[in-house]
């Protein structure tokens, strides 16, 4: 009797307890609201709030022109800014029929790759943050100055470059290009055993990561889940081996899986990702071949009327790309599959019934980027 | 051996002449106004929460991070909570969702409190001005802006730059008449 009324009063473990984490928290990456609900300090069900950060990208998108999208599309994951305007150009691309030249689709999948790497850089750096690891925050960003310095020199921005234009780029790369990346490679291959040396094998974060946030192959096709976290349960899902667009069916590498299915996997997939990165960049580097760097187009680009669809990876999973067209400038509907979103979903089922604590671990594995979940 | 400042009487210390005296025998004495210590304590240890809403959060963890080491000017103590923060920086795009969330995170932090608008989006609306029904056209419709900060997103030294504005906007207040500047009364 004494038992049952310390566990119903003094405890409360009969009772539900519901707290709210975020908008303003930092381990959501952003201004994502979690309505977590605890029996204890286990996490009985978490229901994500979304839509702060909701700007009505797609409705604003049927106002202005295919050129002007790209614009726009950087900025809902603009951790993988090139890869977004990339999507968009290859869906008007393969609407006009338009023929881009070898140069272009070079260039474009160096871009994408430099890209993913400074994703992962930056996700490794906040990942071990999150788990209380501040010296990895250091490390991963001093790397990744390093590819912001190759983007700066040729397009004159650091994160946000609209640099791919429908047809093609909007101007040439820098002639240092090609030896900036080359030192690169030169150097990350240096530094990434370090990475390896700071976390993976230390055995808090093993305690922290490991058997913890499990999902099957099951739940993660039930979900959609894509991209890396899909990858770390065993999912075969990677656009740019199925559907490769772009340069990528000229080049050799790896799809990273992994079966486990728990945070620490998916930490593998994304640490293995960014070796295989590397071994394209090394691939492409030297054989950009010369060429116009735009193909010809009209001054105000007109689809079709019909639907087009184009299907990308970006560093977080698959980014599909849907327009409908009426035959004007503008398009009639524009819809976003963005991968983060059906990435964001699954949190419910992977945190049932692991405690509090976990919760940030396992957010920190999916890799949320909230502009990209709300648009 | 000189005068020591122990051995010194009361009245003497607002003695000019004393303190002259003071100087000259060796004892190390400088004077200043309180305003101006207050304020050299307070623009070299601003605090900011971190509250970041989309892509300039990132490059405000870029100006925190190893090359751009925002510490040299005080202020790397990123903040959780907002009862701790001295200066909120809005980095991002503010929806009309987050207007009462941001109206009490401002709120919550006590006094002396300034505000940086960090980003195209905080300052005006930015890329999002136009045929949008979500997004407030500018931070300062919700609460008083100290610094803006241009750029889509601004770069590590743009941030840094700000902050410095803002700390010399601080080194004018003056703590014993609000609303004076300080350097008025010098």
């Amino acid at each position: 009797m004494t038992e049952e009324i310390i566990k119903d009063v003094i405890i409360g473990e009969s009772e539900d307890y519901i707290i709210n984490v975020g908008p303003q928290h930092p381990s959501t990456h952003g201004v994502l609201r979690f309505e977590v609900c605890l029996q204890g300090e286990t996490v009985k069900y978490l229901i994500p709030h979304i839509g702060y950060i909701h700007r009505g990208i797609e409705k604003m998108c049927e106002a202005i022109t295919y050129p002007q999208i790209i614009h726009l599309t950087d900025r809902m994951d603009y951790l993988s800014a090139h890869i977004n305007n990339e999507a968009v150009c290859l869906c008007v691309e393969n609407a006009l029929q338009v023929e881009v030249p070898e140069r272009v689709k070079y260039i474009r999948t160096i871009l994408a790759e430099l890209n993913r790497l400074a994703s992962h850089q930056l996700w490794w750096s906040a990942f071990g943050m999150d788990l209380g690891a501040l010296t990895t925050f250091f490390y991963g960003l001093r790397d990744r100055e390093k590819i912001l310095d190759i983007f700066e020199e040729s397009f004159g921005s650091r994160l946000l470059h609209s640099f791919v234009m429908p047809g093609g780029l909007m101007h040439d790369v820098h002639p240092n290009f090609q030896k900036g990346i080359k030192e690169f490679i030169k150097y990350f291959r240096k530094k990434l055993p370090e990475y390896d040396q700071l976390l993976t094998g230390n055995v808090i974060f093993h305690q922290r990561a490991k058997g913890i946030g499990l999902m099957s192959k099951e739940t993660a096709i039930a979900y959609g889940v894509t991209g890396p976290s899909g990858r770390g349960s065993g999912w075969s899902c990677d656009i740019r081996k199925i559907a490769p667009y772009s340069a990528y069916d000229k080049v050799q590498f790896n799809e990273c899986l992994e079966t486990e299915g728990d945070t620490f996997a998916r930490y593998q997939v994304r640490m293995r990702e960014m070796h295989e990165s590397l071994s394209i960049l090394e691939q492409l580097v030297d054989n950009i071949p010369e060429g116009d760097y735009t193909a010809k187009m009209k001054p105000i680009i007109k689809l079709p009327a019909g639907e087009f669809f184009q299907r990308v990876e970006t560093a977080r999973g698959e980014l599909a790309v849907y327009i409908v067209s009426d035959g004007n400038k503008s398009p009639y509907r524009i819809k976003f599959r963005t991968p983060n979103f059906s990435n964001l979903f699954v949190m419910n089922t992977i945190t049932s019934g692991y405690k509090i604590a976990d919760l940030v671990a396992v957010s920190g594995s999916l890799d949320l980027v909230i502009p990209d979940i709300d648009r | 051996m000189g005068i020591k400042i122990k051995s010194m009487k009361y009245e003497d210390f607002g003695d000019n002449e004393s303190l002259e005296l003071l100087n000259t025998l060796g004892d190390r004495v400088f004077m200043t106004t309180v305003d101006n210590l207050i304020n050299w304590g307070r623009s070299n240890s601003v605090w900011p929460l971190t509250f970041a809403t989309s892509c300039c959060g990132i490059e405000m963890m870029a100006a925190g991070a190893s090359r751009h080491d925002f510490s040299r000017f005080g202020i790397e103590v990123y903040r959780a909570s907002p009862r701790q923060a001295d200066v909120i920086v809005v980095a991002g795009t503010i929806v009309n969702k987050m207007v009462p969330v941001l109206k009490r995170l401002y709120d919550q932090m006590p006094e002396p409190k300034y505000v940086i608008a960090m980003g195209a989006c905080a300052v005006s609306g930015g890329p999002f001005f136009y045929n949008t029904y979500s997004v407030v056209r500018g931070v300062d419709h919700v609460i008083p802006v100290d610094v803006y900060i241009p750029g889509c997103p601004p770069r590590p030294e743009a941030l840094l730059y700000g902050v410095m504005q803002l700390q010399r906007k601080i080194k004018g207040e003056s703590f014993l008449k609000p609303g004076e500047n300080a350097n008025s009364i010098l």
